[in-house]
């Protein structure tokens, strides 16, 4: 008994194969894991299934009939809601008010006012169905991103849907929070609800899925039973390869190399503490912290960008100055951005534009840019970086995150490096290119440059790094050599505590 | 980018060919060399403007700029005795410094380029009137610049020479120096903005600030530099102007160029939000300009309707060349869906 059905469903952009002959069955009462690195196609697929856009082929059938054009009001009215990952409520409002907004139940004829009792009487068995902890009256903004959830769920059961997309659902839930959520999903199934859930998590999927199927580059690589869901197999597929080890051990001899040393620097954030701080080359250094304990703003700092209020810069024991970034970079010291849309890229210009920026004396002749010298080099490190991109001329802006990151990884790469920084280096970027970036920062610390990452993912510190240190509050707080390497010593000394035994 | 222009082109040559066929006089030599004459002195001050605009920033001073300095640049030879020369160099100077003060303004002081430019097309526009004392500033009777006045308003049948060659012995168009002067000041713009280094600073510092600064490049320099070209070229502007018009009436001398230099711009595709458009794109754009003034003219429509007309046909055009984008844009999706597997066409720079 099959409600939904998407047969051979392909979606072709110029130069992307967004789809490719996709091929899906919803039953009722059933919950589909849907699993894929970014840019999997995943999003795709949920808007075609919205309705919000056509697919260049294939068929989608409801109840056995097929549906062309499928357009967003036939997606409501087979029952297909969204549960989304920015959720669509209004604060301002309460939990009854935003179920039925737009389809008030009205009294006072032509006043149109809104029938309140109504309201709460028909919201009322919908949130028990759910079981939740809040009353119909209860406002929104007084709520907890999972109750908003939970409103977001009631309100598609009040469109009886039959079939709910919960799009990284949990990603900004608690632990008991995510338990509800499975039970309710649970409770959606027992009712005849199918769900399908898309998470990177793969336990919570492994959890709740009875079937888990995996997009890869547009195409339905697996489909894993419940029996065979495992995280090897997920992640095997995700991939189409087993997943590497992160650590890169660094070659054997060290390389004589450029040393920053960072000595007593008081930054911006936190004109009162001190950061003393020493990066050799041949190493990748971890600067972990949580967020906002100033990591950003050294690096800020020291690539010229805020001025250091104390301190100074040495670079093989030779003190700099630095002024700004133009002084920083023509020293050979590198700023890999946090937010590269904002800070590293030209989204609408070339690939070939933003490699060449900052250094285009390099391209010229006299005054006037050599375009064939500027495109030639885009090329090698098109090739070098393997980016994916159709021509070395597509503008940024159409690339994927880890594209756009080798881009700005390219930049840097054209010219001669001794100290790069990378600030969150892999935020945002599936785990391919993740691991094609710790190839090249290895390769990089081996040819003799001194490598700083700042970075929140504690599995990327510690998989990554040869030694890390720990800010805390505009502080260093420690340093861990690899044997001290643990989830737990980082946090302990990110909230300023000594390490563990 | 090309293909704009050339969108552009087709549309003044349509407007112009139907101008021609409802008004023959449109082809008459004197009224193309007066119509290029125009050009010439309005596309001068577009490409400054241009300049701004790819920063991201506007130039509201313009007007007001252009009657200030041609008043003083007439009083500095005819009242002062000042050799021509130095006094061109004087007001080109001049017209720079004052670029620097709102390029200074603007970077250091962090205020908005709307707000700086509208104060100077104020401040500029009061102290020219209370300069000249509200009369009209003009060459009092017998005096005259020969050399000057050839060099900025004469007139040269430089083409007779190239249409002998084709066997041609008729009048030629007498082409207008303001229109060389363009010519020469559009292909050093052109060159500077397209093929330098400092060009490709201007495009990223308009298309991303802090992505530029992040890159290394010192972009309140950049922006100073973009206000000083602007109203160096509006100083030089200024004096061919006052040499065509030769009397200056303090209060409309110049008023509302800017918008004519705004308009010739965002015709010429420059988006306001910065980081785009092309000199060739200006120039053509002040060309559209100066021939629908010119049909307003010799169609016969009440000049009174000069800026409505105006008006209508950059909405139109602004509106057509969406339209065509959207359509370029389906039509290229529709080609990939065509060919899909194989690499996409190359994007258009």
């Amino acid at each position: 008994m099959v409600f939904l059905e998407l047969v051979d469903i392909a979606k072709r952009y110029p130069g992307v194969v967004a789809l490719d002959r996709v091929t899906l069955s919803v039953a009722p009462g059933e919950v589909i894991g849907l699993i894929g690195e970014n840019g999997a196609g995943k999003s795709t697929l949920m808007k075609v299934l919205g309705g919000v856009i056509e697919p260049s082929a294939g068929a989608i059938r409801v109840d056995g009939v097929e549906r062309k054009p499928f357009t967003v009001g036939d997606a409501i009215k087979a029952g297909i809601a969204f549960v989304h990952q920015e959720l669509n409520v209004f604060d301002n409002l309460d939990a009854a008010a935003n179920v039925f907004i737009g389809r008030e139940p009205l009294a006072g004829g032509f006043l149109r006012l809104i029938d309140r009792k109504r309201l709460y009487a028909a919201v009322k068995p919908l949130l028990d169905r759910l079981g939740v902890d809040f009353a119909p009256d209860t406002l929104v903004a007084e709520m907890s991103l999972a109750q908003r959830q939970l409103l977001e769920i009631a309100k598609a059961l009040s469109l009886s849907a039959r079939l709910v997309i919960m799009d990284e659902p949990t990603s900004s839930l608690t632990l008991s929070e995510t338990e509800r959520l499975m039970r309710v999903i649970d409770g959606l199934k027992k009712q005849g609800v199918s769900v399908i859930f898309i998470s990177h998590r793969l336990n919570e999927v492994q959890t709740c899925a009875d079937r888990v199927v995996v997009l890869r580059d547009g195409r339905m690589v697996g489909e894993l039973d419940r029996s065979a869901v495992t995280h090897d197999a997920m992640i095997r597929l995700m991939i189409g390869r087993e997943l590497k080890a992160l650590y890169i051990p660094p070659a054997s001899e060290r390389p004589n190399g450029t040393t920053l040393e960072i000595e007593g620097v008081r930054t911006t954030a936190y004109p009162d503490r001190v950061v003393s701080l020493e990066v050799c080359g041949g190493e990748i250094l971890g600067l972990a912290g949580l967020v906002g304990s100033g990591r950003t703003e050294l690096a800020r700092a020291v690539f010229g960008i805020d001025p250091l209020r104390s301190g100074g810069l040495k670079m093989n024991g030779e003190p700099i100055e630095i002024h700004g970034p133009r002084e920083a970079i023509d020293r050979g010291i590198f700023l890999v951005p946090e937010d590269r849309k904002r800070a590293g890229l030209l989204l609408d210009s070339s690939i070939a534009r933003n490699i060449s920026l900052p250094d285009l004396r390099s391209y010229a002749r006299g005054l006037l840019v050599r375009n064939q010298a500027e495109l030639d080099n885009a090329a090698r490190q098109k090739k070098r970086l393997n980016i994916k991109a159709p021509s070395v001329k597509a503008e940024v802006g159409t690339l994927s995150g880890g594209n756009q990151q080798k881009v700005v990884l390219a930049k840097w790469l054209s010219m001669r490096p001794k100290v790069i920084i990378f600030d969150e280096p892999t935020r945002g970027i599936d785990v391919g290119a993740k691991h094609e970036i710790y190839e090249i920062m290895r390769a990089l610390a081996n040819s003799g440059v001194a490598v700083l990452m700042i970075s929140s993912d504690m599995e990327e510190v510690i998989g990554v790094s040869d030694r890390i240190a720990v800010m805390q509050e505009g502080r260093i707080s420690g340093f861990l050599d690899r044997p001290e390497f643990s989830e737990h010593n980082v946090l302990r000394l990110a909230v300023g505590m000594r390490p563990g035994p | 980018m090309f293909k704009k222009d050339l969108g552009l082109l087709v549309l003044i040559i349509v407007i112009g060919t139907a101008v021609a066929l409802i008004n023959e006089r449109f082809l008459l030599p004197g009224n193309l060399s007066n119509t290029a004459n125009q050009v010439g002195l309005f596309g001068l001050f577009s490409i400054g403007e241009a300049f701004v605009i790819i920063t991201g920033g506007i130039e509201l001073s313009v007007g007001s700029l252009i009657a200030l300095l041609g008043a003083i640049f007439i009083d500095l030879i005819v009242n002062h005795n000042v050799n021509w020369m130095l006094a061109v160099a004087i007001i080109v100077a001049g017209g720079c410094v004052l670029g620097a003060i709102h390029g200074l303004l603007i970077t250091r002081m962090h205020l908005q380029p709307f707000v700086v430019t509208l104060c100077g097309l104020l401040i500029y526009r009061g102290i020219a009137r209370y300069y000249t004392q509200d009369a009209t500033a003009g060459f009092g009777f017998g005096v005259s610049f020969p050399t000057l006045e050839w060099l900025t308003a004469g007139r040269s049948e430089i083409l007779s020479p190239f249409a002998r060659l084709v066997g041609y012995y008729g009048p030629t168009i007498a082409l207008p120096h303001s229109l060389i002067a363009l010519i020469i000041v559009a292909i050093i713009a052109g060159v500077v903005l397209h093929r330098s280094i400092f060009g490709r600073y201007l495009f990223a510092v308009g298309k991303n600030e802090e992505a530029a600064r992040y890159s290394g490049i010192n972009s309140d320099r950049i922006v100073v530099s973009a206000y000083v070209i602007c109203s160096g070229l509006a100083a030089v502007a200024a004096i061919f102007i006052a040499m065509y018009t030769r009397s200056i009436s303090p209060a409309v001398h110049g008023s509302f160029y800017e918008l004519y230099a705004i308009a010739a711009a965002v015709l010429g595709g420059c988006s306001l939000r910065g980081g785009e458009g092309s000199i060739l794109g200006v120039v053509l754009g002040t060309i559209l300009l100066q021939v629908l003034q010119n049909l307003v003219n010799l169609l016969g429509i009440p000049s009174s309707l000069n800026f409505a007309v105006m008006g209508t046909v950059i909405l139109i055009g602004v509106l057509a060349d969406q339209q065509f984008m959207r359509y370029r844009q389906r039509a290229a999706s529709e080609r990939g869906r065509v060919r899909a597997g194989s690499p996409a066409p190359e994007a258009a720079e």
